[in-house]
């Protein structure tokens, strides 16, 4: 099996019914695997991220980020996906 | 699998990106251009070519991969190789080096990068015959060129000040300016005169590849004075050790994603990391100012009195987070404050706040010198060879680098403004001290490198 490849999706935006859907929708659609997911609102805004493995997916980090993109201006949130390293070297040692 | 980020920890770093202008101000790729060596320029320069544009090829496109896969900007890629004085030295047919200028310039536009550093000669005891052609092609190089930056190392701690050296420098920064007038002077822009340079000085333009370094390398400028402003902006009531604490926290933070990307980049182009340099480095965006963190640690205005106090304690403390988050550390690291590239610097500039002594005094506590720091068209050479010496004096003196990067702008004059445009942004013209140091400068010869003990 090939080494998991955790990338980060978050999604920030107002709350309304169906961003859970509309999101784990496209993950699906491209073979993207959801490990976890939590949701709490910060600040006035919904905010969901999840933790995502793109070691099956199929397609690259680029292009799911161009789809993920596409997709939170459809459902009117804004949605990054980002490779997990970056949070791991900025909040551990 | 539980998740392993607390979600303040996500925003936080969204934040930081988004609102707040962290980025990667560069990742640069140090070049070594020793085996570029022949008796022929012709064939120096198509050397220079070739192994720029073979060994660069996938920088651009590599920074670009990198920014988008962890969603962080890398504001520039760039380029630095040795010193030109060096590799040109061997040609026995010329006594100008443009056509190797125009090489880097080339070559640079053929992969993509905006800037090239290391049409440089470290002259700080004397000349070799490199050396003085070198000197000699500045001001057209600069002139003729978009990309090529140019550096002097005119004086060490060891060596002293070389006071010939400077005093050239003082007539070709006039001449540079002359001969890009029709820009402002902008060939100034692209040029620096250092003490006790470093060799793996990734920002421009300084940058070259000094003769310690490896074949190629890579190293990474951080940036982040919005990051910075924001934590001290949040915190009006913390003592200094608190202050300081806060500062250092949030310098960790940036560095450790200038070490994530210049280690990703070194991996994916096979070249080795060199070093971070743990910069503040400001840009004329609104919120991405030193002169505003400053000001947010209870100044009224940078240049009044206690901001040399406030950045030393600022440049301290960004050293001492980021020291903690990157394995290699080194370039210029310090916090920069370069009047044309910070919007609260131009502004109190502008207001008659801050002037250049102030500046000058500043310089004592950070990196790197009196930067970007435009003066009327028609300053004697001798003034700004004069102000180059001071400069240096302070860095000999403290065993620190610093640096001049003075424009002295034809034809305007003390409250006319100058546009550079993009990163160099804008400058208010300065005054300058109206005494001549002509016959300080005449005398030539060296300043004697400094006793280090009885350290008062």
């Amino acid at each position: 099996m090939e080494q998991i490849q955790r990338v980060v999706v978050t999604v920030v935006g107002q709350d309304k019914i169906g961003i859970i859907a509309g999101v784990s929708g496209v993950l699906a659609k491209y073979q993207v695997n959801i490990l976890d997911i939590s949701q709490t609102i910060l600040q006035d805004f919904f905010t969901m991220i999840m933790i995502v493995d793109i070691s099956q997916a199929s397609v690259s980090l680029q292009e799911l980020q161009q789809v993920l993109k596409e997709q939170g201006q459809e459902i009117g949130v804004q949605i990054n996906a980002q490779h997990e390293d970056i949070f791991k070297y900025m909040h551990r040692i | 699998m539980p998740i392993t980020f607390m979600p303040e920890e996500i925003i936080e770093t969204i934040q930081m990106v988004r609102a707040e202008n962290l980025d990667i101000r560069t990742i640069t790729l140090g070049i070594s251009l020793r085996d570029c060596v022949a008796s022929e320029i012709k064939i120096v320069a198509r050397k220079i070519y070739d192994k720029i544009t073979s060994k660069a090829e996938r920088l651009v496109r590599t920074g670009e991969d990198i920014s988008e896969e962890f969603g962080i900007p890398i504001i520039n890629k760039r380029i630095a190789v040795t010193p030109i004085a060096l590799v040109g030295e061997g040609c026995t047919d010329t006594e100008d080096y443009l056509a190797l200028a125009l090489a880097m310039d080339r070559a640079a536009k053929e992969v993509g990068v905006n800037f090239i550093g290391g049409f440089s000669a470290l002259v700080h005891k004397g000349f070799t015959k490199g050396d003085e052609i070198l000197l000699n092609s500045i001001a057209r190089a600069l002139a003729e060129t978009e990309r090529v930056c140019a550096s002097v190392n005119v004086a060490t701690t060891k060596a002293g000040i070389n006071m010939d050296a400077v005093s050239r420098m003082g007539r070709i920064i006039k001449d540079t300016a002359e001969l890009t007038k029709e820009a402002g002077g902008l060939g100034c822009a692209k040029l620096v005169v250092f003490c006790n340079v470093p060799e793996d000085n990734p920002f421009m333009a300084g940058a070259f590849h000094g003769i310690g370094e490896p074949e190629t390398v890579i190293n990474v400028g951080v940036s982040g004075p919005g990051v910075v402003f924001r934590a001290v902006k949040e915190n009006p009531q913390a003592d200094f050790g608190t202050l300081a604490t806060i500062i250092k926290h949030t310098a960790f933070k940036v560095t450790r994603m200038g070490e994530l990307v210049g280690r990703e980049a070194a991996k994916r182009l096979q070249v080795p990391f060199g070093i971070v340099d743990l910069s503040l480095a400001p840009t004329p965006a609104i919120g991405d100012s030193v002169a505003d963190i400053l000001e947010a640690m209870g100044l009224e205005k940078v240049g009044g009195h206690g901001t040399t106090a406030a950045l030393a304690l600022l440049n301290d403390a960004v050293k001492k987070g980021g020291a903690m988050a990157s394995s290699y550390v080194g370039g210029l690291s310090g916090a920069f404050i370069p009047v044309s590239e910070d919007a609260g610097m131009i502004k109190a500039a502008e207001e008659g706040a801050l002037c250049l002594d102030k500046l000058e005094a500043m310089t004592c506590v950070c990196s790197v010198g009196l930067d970007m720091i435009a003066v009327p068209g028609d300053t004697p050479a001798e003034t700004i060879a004069a102000i180059i010496a001071d400069e240096a004096a302070i860095g000999m003196i403290n065993k620190k680098t610093t640096a001049v990067r003075i424009i002295p702008v034809p034809g305007k004059t003390v409250g006319e403004r100058v546009e550079f445009g993009g990163l160099l942004g804008s400058a208010p013209v300065m005054s300058l001290h109206p005494y001549s140091a002509a016959d300080f400068i005449k005398r030539g010869g060296r300043i004697p490198a400094p006793l280090i003990s009885l350290s008062n």
